[in-house]
């Protein structure tokens, strides 16, 4: 599914990742786990494509095919999806033409027509009921006024209606209470199935005790220092990252 | 707030330069007033009207940057042709070649001009109940004369441009709305110019009365078909007496060689409405001049516009609410985008008389720049004289937000169609107190246009 090799990426000059190697087959969910400032979410924004980081080395593969150059749109099509740490609010588009253009102009790059509307709706509804979101939200403007669990459910019903090949959920658990963690984390493991992969960024393991992970891995300046399985998360949360850093330093 | 930078040197010439070329068509102007005065009757009382403005603008000339009220707006550039001021002859164009330029899917009256003159074939006028004809038969006509007594260059400013306009005032749209009449279908005034002439100017003077408890809306538009240099100097005076309602829709969508002032005179009436959406997408140069004056209790004056321009196109919104009584609102919503080396202007004045108590008056003009090259002069000027009163106003200047572009992307919408997503959204507070449906679906398209993109957004 996902393959990166060596890779380098730097924001104004500063380099933040420094030779990142990962594999995430289909089916799989990858932990990545750090302290502040390791990179996590940097290798989030870059696996999306955001333009402020440049990548100065190494390949990033979805499906044996380099996505180095493409634009976030081009890989939101492929199939990639992230899930924002702190949602962007864009007051005046609501909810739901949102939802209708994202799809639509995913449809449009894979040649389809748009998606009927009575389809459209019928979608809207089970995926939001899925993720226990009322109705009258979803003609709100988007992510406006929202809380915090309102804007990580919503990121998620989201994902659950683009139906992506490789989710990425940057610090989803962050501002979510034990409910509605509980809700974001079913939905998630709803849409798991054995063709697609999450990459679950977290600084701390009590997501992963919702959606438990097959591999963890622990960032640490830039690089992937520590691999193991969801026991590791359990070792971190116990032991915090001071062991990690000596480990490396040593 | 970004300032255009102007070097002094380059002023000075260019001013030079200016003066000998606006003493022409100034000069031009006046000597084209002695033959107009062939054309008209000079017996019947508004051209005594006539006779007082074109002194009034031999007397100032033409607006300079050295008036506060053109500081960031210069003539210059429109000055320079050599303008025909009468058509030589009547020039006859097919409906289905300009058929795109009306609103089309309902059915409207149409007045309708062809460089400055009165097509009859496309329009569409009325006198059964209400009159929605000419001003040329409206002067001259007695049964009009008690309307144009009472109504008639009554608002009309004596700044040089309108005094212009009222000096060669004789073609443009007459409405007159008696009491008790809701006008089911709107009232089109169009103006084309076919570019027969090498540089046309075009004076339209229209006259809006609309009595007690009427309710009329009004769409008007200026479209020249060729590059030929035009220049439209335009004045309306709208009276909206007591509980009238009147919603006017301008449509700015001209090209590159077309320039347009505008000047609008609104003159309200205890509990009257009267609102002024304002849509300026393109042409050279457009002024607009927006005068709003309250006179009795409980009005409400909104004015709203967008603003969408790039190349070097120059836009400038100026507005004056002037509340007299107590107990009225005024609403002013301005949103700009301006790409490449566009320009824009917002003077926005709130005058609240002394006597003018509780009054609510909302100011707002927000701008974003797409272009290290364009800029936006912003300036919110509040008078306020009474004690107890709600006055707010706010102006802001940024750029489209880069986390919000890619939040979008991410999720596969394009960059173009993210960016015009973005746009529609900026200026939805504009478009939802839009009236009309056909007149939202119109703008809403001609927008798409301009930013290239497909996409029927529902916001």
């Amino acid at each position: 599914m996902l393959k990166i090799n060596n890779l380098h990426a730097s924001v104004e000059d500063k380099a933040i990742l420094r030779g990142i190697n990962l594999e995430v087959k289909a089916g799989e969910v990858h932990a990545i786990m750090g302290p502040n400032g390791s990179g996590k979410s940097t290798l989030a924004s870059v696996i999306a494509g955001k333009e402020e980081y440049e990548m100065t080395d190494g390949e990033i593969l979805l499906e044996n095919e380099n996505i180095n150059e493409m634009a976030p749109e081009e890989r939101a099509h492929k199939g990639i999806f992230l899930s924002f740490q702190y949602p962007i609010e864009i007051p005046g588009v609501s909810v739901t033409n949102f939802m209708k253009t994202a799809i639509n102009e995913t449809r449009k790059a894979k040649g389809l027509p748009d998606m009927p509307a009575n389809e459209m709706l019928k979608m809207i509804r089970e995926k939001s009921e899925m993720l226990e979101i009322d109705r009258k939200f979803l003609s709100r403007s988007l992510n406006e006024g929202f809380s915090g669990g309102e804007k990580k459910r919503n990121e998620i019903f989201q994902m659950a209606m683009l139906e992506p090949k490789l989710a990425i959920l940057d610090e989803t658990d962050s501002g979510l209470d034990i409910d509605a963690l509980r809700i974001v984390a079913n939905g998630v493991n709803k849409l798991r199935s054995k063709d697609n992969a999450v990459i679950v960024i977290t600084h701390y393991q009590r997501l992963l005790d919702h959606i438990v992970p097959d591999f963890v891995h622990v960032l640490f300046e830039g690089r992937i220092v520590k691999s193991g399985g969801k026991e590791l998360a359990h070792e971190l949360e116990e032991k915090g990252y001071d062991w990690i850093k000596e480990e490396v330093n040593a | 707030m970004q300032y255009t930078v102007i070097s002094l040197q380059g002023l000075s010439t260019e001013n030079c330069q200016l003066k000998t070329e606006k003493m022409e068509l100034k000069e031009k102007l006046i000597a084209s007033f002695m033959a107009f005065e062939n054309l008209v009757d000079i017996d019947l009382p508004v051209h005594d009207v006539r006779s007082e403005a074109i002194k009034e603008f031999e007397t100032q000339g033409f607006p300079s940057k050295r008036d506060e009220a053109w500081k960031y707006t210069s003539l210059n550039s429109i000055l320079k042709h050599d303008y025909s001021v009468f058509p030589k002859r009547d020039n006859h164009i097919d409906y289905n070649d300009i058929k795109k330029y009306f609103i089309h899917d309902i059915d409207t009256y149409k007045i309708v001009f062809i460089d400055g003159k009165y097509s009859s074939h496309l329009s569409e006028t009325t006198h059964d109940g209400i009159d929605v004809c000419l001003m040329s038969s409206a002067l001259t006509k007695t049964k009009y004369r008690l309307i144009i007594e009472n109504y008639f260059n009554k608002i009309a400013t004596k700044d040089s441009l309108t005094s212009l306009n009222t000096a060669f005032s004789q073609e443009g749209a007459y409405i007159h709305i008696p009491k008790n009449k809701l006008v089911a279908k709107p009232i089109q005034i169009v103006h084309f110019s076919t570019g027969n002439e090498a540089a046309l100017l075009v004076q339209p003077r229209n006259l809006i009365v609309v009595d007690e408890n009427s309710h009329v809306q009004i769409i008007e538009r200026h479209q020249s078909l060729t590059q030929n240099p035009v220049l439209t100097n335009s004045v309306t005076e709208i009276f909206a007496n007591k509980r009238a309602i009147v919603d006017y829709y301008k449509i700015q969508n001209d090209n590159e060689n077309a320039s347009l002032i505008d000047s609008t005179f609104v003159n309200q009436k205890q509990e009257s409405f009267a609102s002024v959406h304002t849509f300026s997408f393109g042409g050279k140069l457009t002024r607009n001049n927006l005068n709003f004056y309250q006179n009795g209790e409980r009005i409400d004056s909104t004015m709203k516009g967008i603003t969408i321009i790039g190349n070097k196109q120059h836009v400038d919104h100026n507005t004056l609410v002037h509340h007299i009584e107590p107990n009225c609102e005024s609403h002013q919503d301005y949103k700009g985008i301006y790409a490449d080396s566009s320009t824009g202007v917002f003077n926005g004045k709130v005058l609240v008389d002394k006597d003018a108590q509780k009054t609510n008056a909302f100011q707002a003009n927000n701008n974003i720049l797409l272009s290290d090259k364009a800029s936006i002069n912003t300036k919110p000027q509040l008078e306020i004289f009474a004690d107890d009163v709600k006055c707010s106003h706010g102006c802001t200047i940024g750029q489209l937000d880069e986390s919000a572009m890619f939040y979008m992307q991410s999720r596969g919408i394009p960059e173009k169609e993210a960016k015009a997503l973005l746009m529609f959204a900026f200026s939805n507070n504009v478009m939802n107190s839009v009236k009309i449906p056909e007149i939202k679906q119109r703008i809403t398209k001609i927008i798409a246009n301009k930013l290239g993109v497909n996409i029927g957004f529902d916001l």
